[in-house]
């Protein structure tokens, strides 16, 4: 199938990496990660409240038992990604650089599951006993936010929602764990999409991808029409998978500031929580593992793993036969947005896609120069802002001329600090000012 | 080939506070402030080729006085100023200032123009206000300007380029003396000074003007190839475009700046002519003389010192238009390039305020694309 590039979608802005690295393990098909002898389930890996443990030192579980339980409607519930004996609930190094409190699981080797939950038949089932699925099963967005999906398909009534968008884009260099996901189970990742469309009542849905995945769209759009859903082939340019740049490269439309894609009548899920509601709705099975991309020019054989949740770090990097070269950085997530990591103890979470090593010259790239008014940010920018003047502003420590040109409304997608010539920490004075400004605003 | 993996197992990963924390995003591109300079400077070259071809080695002087003096006087600021001496120069932006000022100033000035030229420029025009990317005036224009002030009969005396003896303008840009001197060779062309087709607008009868002369299309092919009097650089206009071009193809500038800038002064000039030719010449010779497009493609298009937003650099590039023909037509000055920048410069912060571009999500549009289908 051959793919008009020309006619590709996209939001006005945004960069390309030369470089971008998803060469190196978009064509190693997805292995599933063998069992291994510790788990980590974070508590705290879903955006709002965590969930509390159900379970205690001692305890014999089995795979998809449930281990913690949300404790309000933006929570969601974990599940115990194989069978073995609690260990406690343990503090362990967070992906974000504080101690996080995690359920510690010892395998017992023998990976034995609970009967999953029944099958539904969802285009005949209630919304309602589609939505409890979803929540049951601990379903969260897998693109990186980890909101809880169930709270995302409840829109309030007086937003109509007319339009759904499930992210393909997978816009971020280096990972490829969306690609593969599209291209190996392009039927349930498809079918989850629908499942989707029926809970929220929306007929017209699109799946953006970038036209860097052509095999990705093309397997895509060999089973779309069962769904009717529509592929949309998008330029290849980040942040292409941001909410508010996919909503306006597909329907035109622009959220907002300060408001949310409901705003605009859309929702967006990702790709991988299509095929989690899937997995939730037609196989029962809750959410305890994800597909993640382990690269970098210094792994010895990067690929794509199905990976349980709370697998420790350095067990996938072994996976991938460890390193050729001695790596500077360890991140969670892509290189434009992701995490760096001091601890390669670190688990997986519901939201990790990738697991990225960059060389040690990559990774110490510092210095900023003074801004030579060169205009590359200003046409980086998602947002249409003027990051170099906000970031002269932000050095001046004058929060009310950057709040005043709009620093609230940043990404943070870092596509102003990768053109830089002069290499300034824009980002850094983004957060720095917004932070001040919510203080400001809170006193 | 399993030994091989075994020993690239050896590699151990680093412990762990060995690992770079840092925010992200954690890739930049591999662009410098010091590549954009060097890729500005050979933007420069084909202007620079053609001024030494066209008035000789006297302009090589020139062009090597002013980047070494500027470099030079760059060097001595970081060294008074305690500040790193060595990456300061090597970013290259003492150098571009050089080759502009060198290009801006006319083959033969004695030496110590380009050395108070490089002080003007790099201290007034641009340390005294924090070094690169912090001078609100193009250094070189400064320079340029205050050395037109300082010095203005040097920096108003032209000389012939080469072979200008068998070129259309010959009669009308050289004086009488001068010529029969040539003939008869006690003086050598290179030392012949003459007027430039500006300077000779300004002062020349109305007859002459209405007649068409200066737009001869004889003349105008000497302007275009640059067989012409004038500052080094400005005068073959083949090596600019081809700057020009360079500079697109890098995307160093914005091409609305020039664009806008050039088409102004041709609008301008054109109402003019029509209204009456007895008053200033046809547009196309506003544009192939003087230094409107070194101005336009050099000096006007400078990063540091001009608007950040598409809307901002139309606006500057009309407002220079408008400046320079105003200047050119009505001012004491037969030329107004330098001064038209100048003024606008000080303007970009003014222009950047209210040219801002419409952030995203602040008016909402609905459906404005078809859907795809």
């Amino acid at each position: 199938m051959k793919i008009n590039n020309s006619a590709a979608l996209s939001f006005k802005g945004g960069i390309h990496p030369s470089g971008d690295g998803k060469n190196l393990s978009s064509a190693k098909a997805i292995e599933s990660a063998p069992i291994f002898e510790r788990y980590f389930v974070l508590l705290g890996q879903n955006a709002g409240k965590a969930p509390e443990a159900v379970v205690a030192k001692g305890d014999a579980v089995k795979k998809y038992q449930l281990i913690a339980k949300a404790s309000g409607f933006v929570s969601a519930n974990l599940h115990a990604p194989t069978s073995g004996t609690v260990a406690g609930v343990t503090t362990i190094p967070g992906p974000m650089g504080v101690p996080a409190q995690a359920i510690e699981i010892v395998s017992d080797g023998l990976d034995e599951a609970v009967e999953p939950f029944s099958a539904i038949e969802w285009q005949k089932a209630d919304n309602k006993v589609l939505l409890d699925r979803v929540a049951e099963c601990g379903l969260v967005g897998m693109g990186g936010a980890s909101f809880p999906t169930h709270v995302k398909l409840s829109p309030p009534p007086d937003k109509a929602i007319d339009t759904l968008i499930f992210n393909g884009a997978e816009c971020e260099p280096y990972l490829t764990a969306d690609h593969r996901l599209m291209i190996e189970y392009t039927d349930p990742v498809l079918e989850g999409a629908a499942i989707v469309g029926k809970i929220l009542g929306v007929s017209n849905i699109f799946i953006g991808v970038e036209i860097n995945k052509a095999d990705a769209i093309s397997e895509l759009q060999k089973l779309a029409d069962k769904y009717g859903i529509k592929i949309v082939p998008l330029k290849v340019r980040y942040p292409q998978g941001s909410e508010k740049q996919l909503i306006n490269s597909i329907t035109g439309r622009e959220v907002r500031s300060g408001g949310l894609p409901m705003d605009a009548g859309c929702v967006v899920q990702n790709v991988g929580t299509a095929k989690a509601v899937y997995d939730a709705v037609v196989k029962g099975l809750p959410l305890v593992e994800r597909v993640v991309t382990v690269t970098g020019e210094v792994v010895a054989e990067p690929g794509n793993w199905l990976v349980r949740i709370g697998t420790p770090v350095i067990k996938v990097i072994e996976l991938a036969k460890g390193v050729t070269a001695n790596p500077g950085k360890l991140i969670l997530g892509g290189p434009m947005m992701g995490f760096a990591q001091k601890s390669f103890d670190v688990p997986v979470s519901k939201n990790t896609s990738g697991i990225l090593l960059l060389s040690k010259e990559v990774a110490v790239n510092y210095g900023s120069g003074s801004c030579i008014r060169c205009g590359r940010c200003v046409s980086a920018c998602p947002m249409h802002l003027v990051p170099c003047l906000l970031g002269c502003a932000i050095e001046g420590e004058r929060y009310d001329l950057a709040a005043a040109n709009h620093v609230m409304d940043c990404l943070e997608c870092g596509a102003c600090a990768y053109i830089c010539p002069a290499h300034r920490p824009l980002i850094q004075h983004m957060r720095r000012a917004k932070a001040e400004i919510r203080r400001r605003n809170a006193k | 080939m399993s030994e091989d993996i075994k020993v690239d197992q050896e590699i151990k990963l680093p412990a762990a506070d060995q690992l770079v924390l840092s925010s992200s995003p954690h890739l930049s591109t591999s662009d410098t402030v010091r590549k954009i300079m060097y890729k500005v400077l050979l933007a420069l070259l084909p202007a620079v080729l053609a001024g030494v071809w066209f008035f000789g080695l006297k302009a090589l002087l020139v062009i090597v006085s002013c980047t070494v003096f500027c470099v030079g006087a760059e060097a001595l600021w970081c060294v008074l100023a305690k500040k790193p001496v060595k990456n300061t120069i090597l970013d290259g932006s003492a150098a571009v200032t050089g080759v502009l000022l060198a290009l801006n100033l006319p083959a033969g000035v004695p030496l110590y123009v380009p050395l108070i030229g490089a002080f003007l420029a790099i201290w007034l025009g641009k340390q005294v206000y924090g070094g690169i990317g912090n001078n609100p005036f193009n250094p070189a224009i400064v320079a340029r300007v205050g050395l037109l002030i300082a010095f203005p009969a040097l920096l108003t005396t032209w000389y012939a380029p080469r072979n200008f003896n068998k070129s259309f303008g010959y009669d009308n840009f050289v004086t009488f003396e001068q010529r029969i001197a040539v003939e008869k060779g006690e003086k050598k062309l290179d030392a012949v000074t003459c007027a430039t087709p500006l300077g000779l607008v300004k002062t020349a009868p109305k007859d002459e003007l209405s007649q068409g002369f200066f737009a001869h299309p004889q003349m105008l092919k000497d302007y275009f190839i640059g067989n012409r009097p004038g500052c080094i650089g400005e005068t073959c206009v083949p090596a600019l475009l081809l700057g020009f071009f360079i500079l697109l193809a890098f995307k160093l500038i914005n091409w609305r700046i020039p664009v806008c800038y050039v088409g102004t002064v041709a609008v301008i000039t054109a109402v003019a002519h029509m209204i009456s030719p007895a008053f200033t010449p046809e547009p196309l010779f506003h544009l192939l003389t003087g230094g409107l497009l070194l101005g336009a493609i050099f000096m006007a298009t400078d990063m540091v010192t001009s608007p950040i937003t598409p809307v901002g650099a139309i606006v500057f590039g009309v407002g220079c238009g408008i400046v320079t023909a105003v200047i050119r037509l009505w001012g004491n000055y037969p030329e107004g390039v330098s001064f038209s920048i100048l003024l606008m410069n000080a303007l970009v912060p003014l222009i950047d305020r209210y040219c801002g571009i419409r952030p995203f999500g602040y008016t909402v549009k609905r459906e404005k694309k078809e859907v795809a289908k």
